[in-house]
């Protein structure tokens, strides 16, 4: 009889932990309990990942490594990447996704093209990359012949000068990012309702001012949404310049600051995870500043 | 009184004022027409040059992977096109570095990091979407915090306790703390939700259990959302760099991404640029495969906010 | 099935406010439906009739009170060991499934002794499609079928089950115009067929008057009337019941009763006997009005619809709380319909009821009266 008691929707169900459980057992594990963790780590000064002792407790692992020179070079070059590819991905994409919906045939071929560099391995293709701007004993490589046909001098763009590295780094990253970007550009505009530009047509309004008036306003919540989520992505940096300079960004001089996270950690220079926790929580305390700037410059425009 | 229209003459009725008026029209249309047709092709052709771009490192990758290692190698100037396409170089890439491995590594690690995903993942978004139980608000409130959380914060940790359980180099080690995905529970409960009340109470009235209930009607509803983030994920996995960098030492287990990596910096021998291009189309082309296949719904996926890395 | 509600009461916490403690969605509701009737449950919409239906089949549990199915006390069971049949009003079948599949469902359920041969499953799934004659639609999938389909396989797939309780929930509400009144005819048919005790929730009277063997009207948690429509309609309890039931709706006037006998506007129009003096509400159902040049209510005349059938005589009285009134009268009476300023109508004692203006309860006219 009891079996036949009536268990109803609007009780409380014991069950529906059950169906819970294992996801929370795997972000307990292996996303809360880290959380705490890096914490902890950042502050244990002289930790010792060998012996798993440290002997004392406060603020040199931030401090060490705000005065770490690669850290430091991480840092900017981390700031000149972001300030160069966020706008310029963002503006790039934005015209690219006006033009792809002002037409209509080859368009789907179009869409599809520019989404190819979303499902392609960062580090397979920065091989390609590399291969074009690289200049060797060989060869100059095919930009570099380009660049001799426009008159120019060749540039070694992977061992060369600074400028020209970041120069590289920049492009393969607005490369890798532009997919996204164009891809929610183009449904936000296709989801603009069409009443609007029949309404403006009418009214015989030009077309750059139906741009500036109706489109750009009705998109611009994409808009802030692709800015913030390109800042957050861009101080992320790593894989793509891992795979335009190998996996020694140090020696490179192109190290980001998730690079020198894992560089803290593992590898030749790893073996220092409270510096690593150090590094990443600078790196979190960042972002989460620029998404608020972000958030109130774009909250303020609106009003 | 008369209506105004009927004293007015018929409208196609043409004075010599409305003709010149007309004409004006017709030649400012035709303008219009000739400008129209420039934009369009100034459009055209900016588009172009972007597909270009995109499409070119793909052209000199296949280009590159089927020149042979001399001809290569006597080019001073690379030349745009061969005439003499080689697949040695895929012979190479097969035999001379252990490719083979490194995606039969990437398959298993992505088939088993994405099923686990999708069953833990589906299991949780039910109870959120469909149960009702005490502190289920604060517990998805919770969930959702987790989603701002970057992986580059709890690497660290995840890195010492793989290490410490001595899971470095193992499957169980590269796939356990890749698992979990807020961000796709939170997309299948919202489809999920949108499967309407009265089904479920259909259901109960019918005397169907919770996990026959999702089983049997919410899995086979939502079964393209589900599609979607099992390729999303699929995607996720291929590409992945960081992670299965960190916890594997032993080459026998490195994934795709690491083993490319390898093979740049001892692999070939660094010169050997055919080979490596070799081994990148091998890697990339399961992905694009995928993607052809799969166009419309990895797209809508992606556009919903799935964001790479 | 006899089914009995005894003292139903259904709780809910009060959402948004605070301290408010609850809110009765039904509230100590008592009635008997007799086997194989068809009762229609009705009132507007939140009033609380759906949510009678949920405590019925088992998807709510009461708060108070107790459901019985014959002699058994079912208010604790499960809902499928009830042995209910439901329709939704969106129909709720599996948009995956093919209709022969969302038929089988409820079948595939079951375990143990209860469980059927592959045979008897597919004998039953053909026999309830043929009962609302779906035959040729089987291996169509529910988003291929018209919205009346949709309603057929929902009703085979409750009555799969050979249930003992049929419930309805707004059947009709998602059909067009024409296609309800040719359902709502089917249900009846198919539920006289069967002999099944059917509960049909509505908020649309016409169609619970036109089949149903009993209604219920309820308002904010309570039931208001229960009886043969009618009875129900020709002996309003309240002056909710009255305005609710009827199409065209009762005309109401604030009147006054003096002397036994009924004032609209200062005149006298109906005697009202056994009546104490008081101010009343007064409804006149349109077709309680009775042309007549020497009639004791007067009113300005408005305008004249004609429908063929009948004649609707629209116009206006000082006594009146809509402004208007409208009278029904035979197309032969309507034919001599007054083209005058001013029309004058006599009353049907029957067609006209008295409610208290405190209570909103009918005030009992004690025996017959005549017309004035």
């Amino acid at each position: 009889m009891n079996e036949r008691k009536n268990k109803l929707i609007s009780e409380k169900n014991h069950k529906a932990w059950l169906y819970l459980l294992p996801a929370l057992l795997f972000l307990i594990a292996f996303m809360v309990y880290p959380l705490i963790d890096v914490l902890i780590y950042s502050v244990e000064e002289g930790y010792n990942f060998a012996s798993q002792t440290y002997f004392g407790v406060g603020g040199y692992n931030f401090s060490y490594v705000l005065h770490d020179p690669y850290f430091l070079q991480a840092l900017k070059n981390t700031f000149i990447l972001v300030v160069i590819t966020v706008p310029l991905s963002t503006i790039l994409a934005l015209l690219i996704s006006t033009g792809l919906s002002s037409i209509k045939p080859l368009r789907d071929l179009y869409q599809t093209i520019y989404f190819l560099p979303y499902v392609t391995n960062t580090l397979a293709v920065g091989l390609v990359f590399m291969i074009l701007f690289q200049k060797t004993e060989y060869t100059d490589g095919l930009v570099n012949l380009v660049i001799h046909f426009f008159g120019g001098s060749s540039v070694d763009f992977i061992d060369g000068p600074y400028w020209a590295k970041m120069f590289v780094l920049c492009f393969y990253t607005i490369w890798v990012v532009m997919p996204f970007k164009i891809l929610v550009l183009t449904s936000a505009l296709a989801s603009v309702n069409p009443d609007y530009y029949k309404a403006a047509k009418v009214d015989g309004t030009p077309k750059l001012r139906v741009f500036t008036r109706i489109t750009l306003p009705m998109i611009s919540p994409m808009i802030v949404y692709l800015v913030i989520t390109g800042f957050i992505g861009a101080f992320k940096a790593y894989s793509d310049a891992v795979a335009l300079f190998g996996t020694d960004l140090n020696a490179a001089g192109m190290n980001t600051i998730v690079g020198y996270v894992y560089d803290m950690l593992y590898g030749d220079s790893g073996g220092y995870p409270s510096y690593a926790s150090a590094a990443a929580i600078i790196l979190f305390a960042i972002v989460l500043t620029v998404t608020c700037i972000n958030l109130l410059v774009s909250r303020s425009s609106r009003k | 009184m008369e209506h105004p229209l009927t004293t007015e003459p018929p409208l196609t009725t043409e004075t010599p004022e409305t003709a010149e008026v007309s004409s004006a029209i017709q030649t400012k249309q035709k303008n219009t027409r000739r400008t129209a047709l420039i934009q369009k092709a100034v459009i055209y052709f900016l588009l172009t040059i972007w597909a270009l771009i995109v499409l070119f490192p793909f052209y000199w990758m296949v280009l590159t992977s089927v020149k042979s290692y001399g001809a290569y190698n006597a080019e001073h100037i690379p030349a745009l096109f061969t005439l003499s396409p080689t697949l040695q170089n895929y012979v190479d890439a097969f035999t001379t570095v252990p490719l083979v491995g490194y995606l039969l590594n990437t398959l298993i690690f992505t088939a088993a990091t994405t099923i686990l995903m999708v069953a833990v993942s589906v299991l949780a978004a039910y109870a959120f979407a469909r149960l009702e139980f005490r502190g289920k608000n604060l517990v998805f409130t919770l969930f959702l915090s987790l989603m701002m959380i970057p992986s580059e914060l709890v690497v660290i940790t995840n890195f010492v306790t793989i290490t410490n359980l001595g899971l470095r180099s193992t499957f169980t080690g590269l796939v356990l703390p890749s698992v979990t995905s807020v961000f796709y529970i939170y997309l299948l409960k919202e489809n999920f939700q949108q499967v309407p009340d009265e089904l479920y109470r259909a259901a109960k009235v019918d005397g169907t259990s919770d996990l026959k209930y999702l089983w049997k009607v919410m899995i086979p509803i939502c079964r393209p959302t589900i599609v979607t983030i099992t390729i999303l994920k699929i995607i996720e996995c291929w590409n992945s760099y960081v992670w299965p960098r960190l916890i594997t030492d032993d080459p026998a287990y490195y994934l795709v991404s690491n083993g490319i990596q390898e093979i740049r910096e001892n692999g070939f021998g660094r010169e050997n640029i055919p080979a490596m291009m070799a081994a990148v189309v091998v890697i990339s082309l399961p992905l694009i495969v995928l993607f052809l296949c799969f166009r419309k719904k990895i797209m809508s996926g992606v556009s919903r906010g799935g964001l790479k890395g | 099935m006899n089914i009995v509600l005894e003292n139903l009461t259904k709780e809910f916490p009060a959402r948004g406010k605070r301290n408010s403690g609850s809110v009765k969605a039904v509230d100590h509701v008592s009635c008997q439906i007799p086997d194989g009737e068809l009762m229609g449950l009705l009132g507007p919409s939140g009033c609380g009739k759906s949510t009678t239906l949920n405590l019925l089949c088992g998807l709510e549990k009461p708060t108070e009170g107790k459901i019985f199915f014959g002699d058994e006390d079912v208010t604790a069971l499960a809902p499928e060991f009830r042995g209910v049949g439901m329709v939704f009003q969106n129909y709720a079948l599996y948009p995956h499934l093919s209709v022969r599949q969302n038929i089988r469902f409820p079948l595939e359920n079951r375990k143990g002794k209860d469980k059927l041969s592959k045979e008897e499953m597919n004998r039953r799934v053909e026999d309830a499609a043929r009962l609302v004659q779906i035959e040729e639609l089987m291996d169509r999938k529910p988003g291929e079928l018209s919205g009346g389909q949709q309603q057929r396989v929902a009703i085979a797939r409750a009555l799969v089950k050979f249930p003992k309780v049929l419930l309805l929930d707004e059947p009709l509400s998602n059909l067009d115009a024409r296609l309800r009144l040719k359902t709502r005819e089917e249900i009846r048919k198919i539920q006289k067929q069967t002999g099944i005790t059917t509960v049909f929730v509505t908020h649309d009277q016409d169609e619970a008057m036109s089949i149903c063997d009993r209604i219920a009207v309820m308002k904010d948690g309570l039931l208001m009337q229960q009886g043969r429509p009618q009875e129900v309609y020709d002996h309003p309890a309240n002056l909710f019941v009255a305005r609710f039931l009827g199409t065209p709706p009762i005309n109401l006037f604030a009147g006054e009763v003096r002397g036994q006998t009924l004032y609209l506007g200062g005149k006298p129009v109906l005697p009202a006997p056994g009546v104490p003096d008081q101010p009343v509400w007064t409804g006149i159902r349109p077709e309680g009005f009775i042309l007549k040049a020497d009639g004791p209510l007067e009113c300005q005349m408005e305008r004249v619809e004609v429908t063929g059938r009948d004649v609707s005589i629209i116009s206006s009285h000082s006594a009146c709380t809509e402004g208007t009134l409208r009278s029904i009268i035979s197309s032969e009476e309507g034919a001599a319909a007054p083209t005058a300023r001013t029309v004058r109508f006599a009353l049907k004692p029957g067609k006209v009821f008295l409610f208290s203006k405190d209570t909103e309860e009918v005030i009992p006219l004690s025996g017959e009266g005549k017309e004035l």
